[in-house]
C-alpha cells in the first residue's frame, strides 16, 4: 500500500547541508504494523513527516519516491495531498499536551476534521466525534466533546488526539510516539487501544518508538533506523529470536527481560550516536560497534530477502 | 464563565476603592504640606483658606476628610476649583470624558481591524515583498511622533488643500456632540481617529505578525496540517485564534492608558477638550481639586477598560474560566 524507495531528505543549515535520511526504502502493507526504532535523531520522525508531506521547513530537500496506493506522493500538489492528509492518511504525534489547539474544545476539533474531508452538516459530525470517543474508551462521550483539552489528562487528550486521526477511517495511521509522554500504565491501554483500532478499522498502521518493549507488544513488522539509514528489517519474531544487525543485538540487551533472573545491570551502548553533521564514513554505527573490522570503513547495503540488515558482518 | 465575569467585576469594585485611597493620600496626608494652602491656589487671602479648610473638612480625621472629598466627587458633584474661582470640577469632567471616549474608542476600532488585517497578511506572505513592504510602513507608523502627525494632518486638510474636493468635507478643529448631530461628530473626529491610529497600527501589526509566525511552529498547528486542513483556515482559526489572546492583552493596557489621558497629544493638536487635556491644564495651574477628580475619574476608566478586557479575555481563552 506504501511504498517508499531510497528516499533523502536532506536540510540546508548554516553548516552546510545535513542529511537526515539517507536512502530509505520500506513498504508498509494492508493492515500490517510496522513498527520503526531507534534512537533520537536516527530519522524515524523526519522520514515519516516526508510521507504525510508535512515537512514545511523550507531549507528541506527531499528526494526518492513514495507510492500512496501506486500514487507518487512526492512533489504531489498541496491541494491533493492535503485531500490525502487526515482522509487516507492519519498521524498522531507524541505529545499530547501540544497537539490539540487550547482554545476549542475536542468534539469542535474532531468535527473540523470530519467537516474538512466530508459534506455533512455541524450536528452529524458531532455525533460522529461522540462515536468516535466512545470507541476510544472516553467516559461519558456526549458530554465529552464539550471539554477543553486542558480539562483532560495526558492519556485522555491522547485518545481524543487518536478518535481525531481516526475520524475519517483513514488506511494508514501514522503513529510517533503516541506513548513516550504518558505515564506507563496508560501506556499499555493506548496501546490496547491502537491494536483494537487497527484490528476493527483494518487500517495499516506505522508505529515509531524508541522503546523495543513497546515493539515486542504490538508490531508485526519491524524497522530498525540508526543515523538516517535502515540497519536492520524483518517481521517481528526474526527480529527478537535471530538479530543479525549489532545495533539491533544491543538495543534488545537494553531491554529488561520479561523472565529468568535479572540482570545485575543492563547493558547499554557505548557511546553516542553521531550527529549529522560528523557522520563517519561507511558504516555510521561502526565506531560504537564490537564487531567491526576492515570492511566496515564502507557503507554496507542492505540485503533483500525478508529479514535484511545492513553489515558487513551479516553480508560480506 | 459568568462566575468568572461576576468575580472579575467584584475585584474591579477592591482596585477602585483602593485606587481612591491612594490618590487621596498623596495629595492630602503629605507630611509637611498644608493641603488647604495648595487647594487655595498660589496667594490665597486668609478668608479663602479658612473656607477651604471648612468645606474640605481639613480639621477633621482622615477618613472624613476622605469620606467628604469623595461626596464632593462622585455624589453632590460640587467640588469646586479655588484657582479658577467657583468652576465646577465635576461637570467639567464629565463633559471631557466622552470628548475622550469618542477619540480613542473609534481609534481602538481602526486600529484593531488595520492591525489584525496587516499582521496576518504579512505572516502569511511571510518572507515576500508584500510582508516586508506592510513592515516597513509599519515601523514607518511607529516613528512618527502624533503631535508632529497630527500637525502635518492639519496643515493637508485644514490649510494647505482645505478647499480642494479631497478634503473640503473636514470640518474645523474642535469636538462636535454626538447627540447634536452624529454626522458632525464623526466628520470631525475621523482625522483624529487615523492620526491616533496609525502609531498603533503599525505597532500591534507587527507584534500579531511575530506571534502568527510563532504559533505557526506550535505542535497544533502540525496537528491542524495532519488533519488536511487549508493552510488559511490553519492560519485563522488556529494561529490567529491563539494568538488574539496576546493581542488582547497589549490591547487592554494601552487601551486603559489612552482613555485615562495618554491621548492628550492627540487631544491638544486637534483641540478636543477631553480628559487629558483637562489634565494637562490643571498640572500647568496645579489645580488640586481637578487633578484629584481627573485622576480618579481617569483610573476609574483604566479599572474598566482593563475589566472590559478580562471579560473578552475569559471569552477567547477557556483556560482563564475555570474559577
Ligand atoms: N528542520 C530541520 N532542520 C535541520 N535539521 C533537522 C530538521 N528537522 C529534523 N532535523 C534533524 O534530522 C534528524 C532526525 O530527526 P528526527 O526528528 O527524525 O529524529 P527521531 O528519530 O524522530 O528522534 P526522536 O526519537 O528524538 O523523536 C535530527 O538530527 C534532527 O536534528
Ligand atoms: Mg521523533
Amino acid at each position: 500500500m506504501l511504498e517508499v524507495r531510497d528516499l533523502k531528505v536532506s536540510f540546508r543549515t548554516e553548516q552546510g547541508l545535513v542529511q537526515a535520511i539517507d536512502g530509505v526504502s520500506f513498504s508498509v502493507a494492508e493492515g500490517e504494523i510496522l513498527g520503526v526504532v531507534g534512537e533520537s535523531g536516527s530519522g524515524k520522525t523526519v522520514s515519516l513527516l516526508a510521507v504525510m508531506g508535512l515537512i514545511t521547513d523550507p531549507n528541506a530537500l527531499i528526494e526518492g519516491s513514495i507510492k500512496y496506493k501506486g500514487r507518487e506522493l512526492v512533489g504531489l500538489n498541496a491541494k491533493e495531498m492535503r485531500q490525502l492528509r487526515g482522509r487516507e492518511i492519519a498521524m498522531i504525534f507524541q505529545d499530547p499536551m501540544t497537539a490539540l489547539t487550547p482554545v476549542y474544545t475536542i468534539g469542535w476539533q474532531i468535527a473540523e476534521q470530519i467537516r474538512a474531508h466530508n459534506k455533512i452538516s455541524a450536528k452529524a459530525a458531532e455525533l460522529r466525534a461522540i462515536e468516535l470517543l466512545a470507541e476510544v474508551n472516553i467516559p461519558n462521550p456526549a458530554e465529552a466533546i464539550h471539554r477543553y483539552p486542558h480539562q483532560l489528562s495526558g492519556g485522555m487528550r491522547q485518545r481524543a488526539v487518536i478518535a481525531m486521526a481516526l475520524s475519517c477511517n483513514p488506511s494508514l495511521l501514522v503513529a510517533d510516539e503516541p506513548t513516550t509522554a504518558l505515564d506507563v500504565t496508560v501506556q499499555a491501554q493506548i496501546l490496547d487501544l491502537v491494536r483494537k483500532l487497527q484490528r476493527n478499522h483494518k487500517s495499516a498502521v506505522v508505529f515509531i518508538t524508541h522503546d523495543m518493549g513497546v515493539i515486542a507488544e504490538i508490531a508485526s513488522r519491524v524497522m530498525v533506523m540508526y543515523a538516517g539509514r535502515i540497519v536492520e528489517r524483518g517481521s517481528q519474531s526474526q527480529l527478537f529470536s535471530s538479530p543479525l544487525h549489532p545495533y539491533t543485538k544491543a538495543l534488545l540487551d537494553s531491554i529488561p527481560p520479561l523472565e529468568g533472573p535479572k540482570p545485575h545491570r543492563l547493558k547499554s551502548i557505548p557511546g553516542a550516536p553521531p550527529t549529522l553533521l560528523n557522520r563517519p564514513a561507511g558504516c555510521a554505527f561502526a565506531p560504537r560497534c564490537v564487531n567491526r573490522f576492515e570492511a566496515c570503513i564502507n557503507t554496507p547495503a542492505l540485503t533483500a530477502n525478508g529479514h535484511d540488515a545492513a553489515c558487513f558482518r551479516v553480508n560480506p | 464563565m459568568f462566575l468568572a465575569i461576576a468575580q472579575r467585576l467584584g475585584q474591579m469594585l477592591f482596585v477602585m476603592l483602593g485606587i481612591s485611597i491612594t490618590v487621596f493620600l498623596i495629595f492630602f496626608a503629605t507630611p509637611g504640606a498644608d493641603p488647604s494652602a495648595r487647594i487655595a491656589g498660589r496667594n490665597a487671602s486668609p478668608e479663602v483658606l479658612e473656607a477651604v479648610r471648612k468645606s474640605f473638612g481639613f480639621d477633621q480625621p482622615f477618613y472624613v476628610q476622605y469620606l467628604i472629598m469623595m461626596k464632593k466627587i462622585f455624589i453632590s458633584g460640587d467640588l469646586t476649583s479655588f484657582v479658577n474661582r467657583g468652576w465646577k470640577v465635576v461637570p467639567a469632567i464629565l463633559d471631557a470624558i466622552p470628548v475622550t471616549l469618542s477619540l480613542v474608542i473609534g481609534a481602538a476600532v481602526l486600529w484593531v481591524i488595520f492591525a489584525i488585517i496587516i499582521g496576518t497578511v504579512a505572516a502569511a506572505t511571510r518572507g515576500s515583498w508584500l510582508d516586508k513592504a506592510l513592515m516597513i510602513m509599519g515601523l514607518i507608523g511607529i516613528s512618527m511622533p502624533v503631535y508632529w502627525l497630527g500637525e502635518v494632518m492639519n496643515l493637508i486638510t485644514q490649510s494647505r488643500f482645505k478647499d480642494t474636493w479631497m478634503f473640503s468635507w473636514v470640518p474645523p478643529l474642535g469636538y462636535k456632540n454626538f447627540s447634536d448631530s452624529p454626522k458632525a461628530w464623526f466628520l470631525t473626529l475621523i482625522i483624529p481617529w487615523i492620526t491616533l491610529a496609525i502609531l498603533y497600527i503599525g505597532l500591534y501589526a507587527r507584534v500579531l505578525r511575530a506571534n502568527l509566525i510563532e504559533a505557526m511552529q506550535e505542535d497544533y498547528v502540525r496537528t491542524a496540517r495532519a488533519k488536511g486542513l487549508s493552510e488559511t483556515r490553519i492560519l485563522l482559526r488556529h494561529a490567529l485564534r491563539t494568538s488574539l489572546i496576546s493581542f488582547i492583552t497589549l490591547f487592554g493596557l494601552d487601551f486603559g492608558a489612552l482613555v485615562g489621558g495618554a491621548a492628550l497629544l492627540t487631544e491638544v493638536v486637534f483641540d478636543l477638550h477631553g480628559v487629558g487635556k483637562l489634565t494637562y491644564e490643571a498640572l500647568l495651574t496645579l489645580d488640586l481639586p481637578v487633578i484629584m477628580a481627573t485622576v480618579l475619574y481617569a483610573s476609574i476608566f483604566v479599572v474598566l477598560a482593563n475589566a472590559l478586557v478580562d471579560v473578552i479575555y475569559i471569552f477567547l481563552d477557556p483556560r482563564v474560566r475555570t474559577v
